[in-house]
């Protein structure tokens, strides 16, 4: 009897060519001719641009040339210094604060960690108790929040809101813009697919109008005729004037976003809601908007998105969000050198990246999860 | 037994639960509502105007305003009236968007496309720009490209000089200046002829390849017939196209053409903004063409530049293009950012100078609301046009 072999020849490890970084680099950078010159450009590009970054961007320890924090001026104004982190540092409760009194700085400090707290399970699909949350979030925050920045309740000091500046307001202008302009959204949508004539016209223009204007119009528009449209005598709050205007541009886009959810909703549902002798509210409340408003949530981020960094704006006509305390610290003598404009720049557009990165992530991951549910 | 009862009439419905009369009384209620808010509001407006002493309408269009402007496409002076600062400011809106859709289609397109090259350093270079500018408030962007970039720049007399005699220093942007001859004309008139003799060669081109199903060369036969046919034409008539460059005299450039810093930072903070939004547009369009359409193109026989031609850009246009209009519409509200840095755009002129020497709030807020409002309706009009025209025709 001949040798019969009972076991496998062990596998032979792939040809190097087609596993390894060197596969990976022939298949990814230099598949053609033309794909290898541009991948050449691009780390030329890379060797051209990244030195420099990182000695305009790294502190002193890391082997850059930027001053870090507790550097003083005189280090940020020499030849050759990177930028000023220390110019940052020492303005950083301006730039989250503004002009709140420090001693009261436990006031928003409560707030942010209040609002992390409520935002964090919000946001999370799995946790419980989401309508309490939801409640808490929408409603109850927005209040404690009021009483707490404002004071002049419970013995506490009386903040008014010329003081309050950066990022704790260009978060409340955010926050509470599109709380409110949720519901209006909702309200609206619902109004523009009305069969009502009335109804569905003014919707339509509301909507149209407001999407139709830049923003900054409608800033202008609530900051300068705002006050002429009140009753004599009745002033308005500068930081209010620019919530009323947030708030209505922002529901006539949270309005298109929610009427795409109620349009994409197969029309079983709203017949089977029909069916079921449900009046309208109840239709719309139990079974059209549950299904309607968690197909559009990465919209609704979206629309947040945007409208967090529209907030910006408001420095335009006056008030002191994180936009308008970093531009206005870039003129401080006391720190003037030739690269604090930059840093500060710098500093404020990794804040509001941070915010909406994180953000669109989120937008991104709730897509994903509801796109494995069943379709219309 | 044929007991045909009654059609039972569908039981009449008590007057107040009558669904018709319900929305009657429910849009009656809405209207008198707003209806009643708007006269409150008129009330109070008539009111707070005649206590300041106020006074109201458009006549203040015929008045001098009496403020300089920087960067004007039309003469003035400061004893030009409002009606033409509204012009001026108008105009100057217009200019920065039309520039800023050209470069930012260009170079959304480019990226857009290179996030789907195969080549991974390519598609990070794209991905890593997407995520990085549409993540960052445009308003800061143009506080960066004006204070901290141009204002940064070297004084007059150490501008940079980049090729083609362009210059830049903290003053703005010198570029030759072109200056066409007398039969300079005659050069449009070649052209127009040119791109004529191209479409009737692709014309012809095609029925040939339908008929004998042999291919011509189309694009090397056009460049070079167009360009001959320039030629000829520049050679005939002498036309000539002179460039004058900037030269730097004691203080500043003379000659060239300057633009001022702040159209220049508009202009690329909103290149720059919305080219990343375009970017994402493109590659969600093309992303959307089914693979099957890939597959069912090259089952076909198609070339690789037919079946782009033919099958996936023509699918993955009707996607894209109306993301891409509101895009450009976004561009053009945008531009209204250029207040902030001061270039004289018509939020900036009309809303903020006029208003300010004026206090005429409601007719000059009204009238710039209105421009936005006349571009975006003729916007979304063309839209619906357009995407009835290519609405996917179903079974």
């Amino acid at each position: 009897m001949a040798f019969v072999r009972e076991d496998l020849y062990p596998a032979q490890p792939a040809p190097t060519q087609f596993t390894g970084p060197l596969a990976w680099m022939r298949r990814n950078l230099f598949a053609t001719p033309t794909d290898a010159v541009l991948t050449i450009i691009g780390i030329l590009f890379l060797i051209w641009i990244i030195p420099p970054l990182f000695g305009f961007i790294a502190p002193t320890f890391l082997g850059g040339n930027a001053v870090p924090a507790g550097g003083t001026v005189e280090q940020c104004r020499a030849e050759g210094a990177g930028a000023c982190w220390a110019f940052i540092a020492a303005r950083l409760n301006f730039f989250i604060y503004g002009f709140y009194p420090v001693e009261e700085y436990w006031r928003p400090n409560i707030v942010f960690g209040l609002g992390a707290l409520l935002i964090i399970p919000l946001l999370w699909p799995r946790a419980p108790f989401k309508r309490t949350n939801a409640a808490l979030f929408f409603i109850v925050y927005p209040v404690v929040c009021y009483y707490l920045l404002n004071g002049g309740v419970f013995g506490l000091r009386s903040v008014p809101t010329e003081q309050w500046g950066g990022l704790l307001v260009t978060l409340v202008l955010s926050l509470v813009g599109i709380i409110c302009s949720i519901p209006i959204g909702i309200l609206l949508a619902l109004g523009r697919q009305s069969k009502l004539p009335i109804i569905k016209t003014l919707c339509v223009m509301f909507i149209e109008l407001w999407r139709a204007v830049p923003l900054i119009t409608v800033l202008f528009m609530a900051s300068i005729m705002l006050p002429l449209f009140m009753p004599q005598g009745m002033s308005v709050d500068k930081l209010l004037r620019a919530l009323v205007g947030v708030t209505l541009f922002a529901s006539a886009y949270l309005a298109e976003v929610v009427r795409g959810g109620l349009q994409a909703l197969p029309r079983g549902q709203y017949e089977a809601a029909s069916s079921l002798g449900l009046s309208y509210w109840k239709s719309m409340g139990l079974v059209i908007l549950p299904q309607a408003l968690k197909h559009v949530i990465p919209g609704i981020v979206n629309t947040f998105i945007a409208l967090f960094k529209d907030t910006s704006l408001v420095s335009i006509v006056g008030i002191f969000d994180l936009l308008n305390t970093v531009q206005a610290s870039s003129s401080d003598v006391n720190w003037g050198s030739p690269t604090q404009a930059v840093s500060g720049y710098i500093f404020a557009a990794f804040v509001f990246w941070i915010f909406c990165f994180a953000m669109s992530r989120y937008s991104i991951f709730m897509e994903r999860r509801l796109d494995t549910g069943h379709k219309g | 037994m044929a007991v045909q009862g009654n059609v039972q009439q569908a039981p009449r419905a008590s007057f107040l639960n009558d669904p018709v009369v319900r929305g009657i009384v429910y849009q009656v209620l809405v209207a008198a509502v707003v209806i009643g808010f708007f006269a409150w509001i008129v009330y109070n407006t008539a009111q707070n105007l005649s206590a300041q002493n106020k006074s109201t309408g458009f006549d203040f269009l015929w008045q001098t305003s009496g403020f300089g402007i920087s960067f004007t496409l039309i003469p003035w002076d400061r004893t030009s009236l409002y009606w033409e600062a509204f012009l001026v400011g108008l105009l100057n809106t217009l200019l920065v968007a039309a520039i800023g859709i050209v470069f930012a289609t260009i170079l959304g397109f480019t990226i857009g496309i290179a996030r789907l090259s195969s080549n991974w350093l390519i598609a990070r270079f794209a991905t890593v720009y997407v995520e990085t500018i549409r993540n960052i408030p445009l308003l800061l962007q143009l506080f960066f490209w004006y204070f901290a970039v141009l204002k940064a720049m070297p004084a007059v007399r150490q501008s940079y000089a980049l090729p083609f005699d362009i210059f830049i220093n903290q003053r703005g942007l010198y570029v030759p200046r072109p200056i066409p001859n007398e039969t300079f004309g005659f050069v449009w008139i070649a052209v127009a002829v040119g791109i004529l003799a191209c479409i009737g060669i692709a014309i012809w081109a095609r029925r040939r390849l339908e008929a004998t199903g042999q291919r011509f060369p189309v694009v090397f036969t056009c460049i070079g017939v167009f360009a001959l046919i320039l030629m000829l034409g520049v050679w005939i008539t002498g036309a000539n196209l002179a460039f004058e460059p900037p030269a730097l005299e004691r203080f500043n450039f003379r000659g060239g053409l300057e633009l001022v810093p702040e159209f220049v930072a508009l202009a690329f903070g909103l290149i720059i903004y919305t080219a990343a939004f375009i970017a994402e547009t493109v590659r969600s369009g093309i992303q959307a063409v089914n693979k099957g359409q890939t597959e069912a193109a090259q089952s076909l026989g198609l070339r690789d530049d037919d079946r782009l031609r033919l099958v996936i850009i023509p699918q993955a246009m009707r996607v894209i293009i109306p993301p891409l209009t509101s895009q450009y519409l976004n561009l053009t509200k945008n531009s209204s950012l250029g207040a902030a840095i001061g270039y004289p755009e018509l939020v900036n002129v009309f809303a903020g100078t006029t208003l300010n020497q004026t206090g005429r709030a409601i007719e000059v807020i009204a009238m710039t609301m209105a421009v936005y409002l006349t571009i975006s309706l003729l916007t979304s009009a063309f839209m619906n046009w357009y995407n009835a025209r290519v609405a996917l025709v179903e079974r």
